[in-house]
């Protein structure tokens, strides 16, 4: 979709612990502000509790990393899964803790990724969260959202763009594939015990998605001084 | 990771020890003290409860299960129950991480039946394979 996106230049920024953490910000910021609407959307197909409980995790993630900050972007990803993992109390924490786990694992220690690596750590990470949970693309889950996104990214980046278009391509990936998700069926979670009443609501996991996918986008924006 | 050989566990030594993940306390508490009343009271089986937050909240606590599957690890094996969603999904997480002892396994079965029926196997001093097996054999009792 972006294959005419500007080539890599000088205005893309290093995928290092600084970008990682400026996500985390980013991500964090996000769903704080954002908490009230998760919930929300979560009221009407699942348990009422996905704002806060992301807002606990992320809130904890930060605090983690302020405290104990890890040198590689690698490291930052790694130590924001193990806290959500810990920290949130529903299923959005060992999902996500999957996918950033995963993500930071793949990257090892290297000091800085590239944008191809950034991907493929992403796309494996995010194997990892559809092996755990089971679901596949179109069940009205974050994968929805998040499938697309890294799609997008990796045919951006094939097609020559930088990090910053790249992501800017994932980041409209994923926020048209949550609003996809307001017409499917829900088929794993509490949301899926609703059958046809799930129909017509925004899944909250893939609106969450998007959301850690724009502050994605924003951080290689933010970075480009 | 964390092969705890029987050491300051509180499971009999060589026993097969259980833990229940719950999204409540209460329901975690209640369907382990059930399934050793079940099993003839008897205290030789080493089980936890793992339910709720570790701040009292509905939901799943890693801390929890955790210090549950470390504190009945005799060396022989430890069977995870959980009820739902989030409390599979963490199990789950977790023994991909090795965060659980070596013989550590998530069985596929009901809770309540499924603990009454690990628990009574367990407490024959069956290996963690038997127990296993018979947690989720539970699911073939047909109540209709």
């Amino acid at each position: 979709m972006n294959a005419s996106a500007p080539a890599s230049g000088a205005t893309d920024p290093v995928v290092d612990a600084a970008y990682a953490r400026r996500w985390l910000a980013l991500a964090t910021a996000a769903v704080e502000r954002e908490a009230d609407r998760l919930t929300e959307l979560d009221s009407a197909i699942g348990d009422a509790d996905h704002g806060t409980n992301l807002r606990r995790g992320f809130t904890a993630a930060s605090a983690a990393v302020e405290k104990d900050p890890p040198g590689t972007p690698g490291g930052v990803l790694a130590l924001v899964g193990r806290q959500l993992i810990g920290s949130v109390g529903g299923a959005s924490g060992p999902l996500y803790g999957t996918l950033l786990r995963g993500a930071g694992k793949h990257l090892g220690d290297a000091e800085t990724a590239s944008p191809e690596e950034l991907c493929g750590a992403l796309r494996a990470g995010l194997e990892g969260v559809a092996r755990l949970g089971g679901a596949a693309a179109g069940d009205k889950t974050m994968l929805d959202a998040l499938f697309p996104a890294v799609d997008a990214m990796a045919f951006s980046l094939d097609s020559g763009a930088g990090l910053v278009a790249a992501l800017g391509a994932a980041r409209i990936a994923a926020d048209e594939g949550a609003a996809a998700t307001v017409p499917m069926l829900a088929r794993k979670g509490r949301a899926s015990y609703l059958g046809e009443r799930s129909v017509g609501h925004q899944d909250p996991g893939a609106t969450s998605s998007a959301l850690l996918v724009t502050a994605l986008a924003e951080a290689a924006e933010g970075g480009t001084a | 990771m964390s092969p705890r050989e029987g050491d300051d566990g509180d499971g009999t030594p060589g026993g097969v020890g259980v833990v229940l993940v719950s999204h409540s306390a209460p329901v975690a508490e209640s369907v382990a003290a059930l399934a050793v009343q079940l099993a003839g009271g008897t205290a030789s089986v080493a089980i936890r409860a793992a339910g709720g937050t570790a701040d009292g909240r509905v939901g799943t606590s890693s801390e929890l299960i955790t210090q549950a599957a470390r504190a009945v690890d005799a060396g022989a094996g430890v069977v995870l129950l959980a009820d739902l969603g989030s409390a599979v999904l963490t199990v789950k997480a977790l023994l991909e991480d090795d965060e659980l002892p070596g013989g550590a396994r998530l069985v596929d079965a009901p809770f309540v039946e499924g603990a009454v029926a690990a628990v009574v196997t367990a407490s024959t001093g069956a290996d963690v394979e038997a127990v296993a097996s018979a947690a989720s054999d539970a699911y073939a009792y047909r109540k209709t």
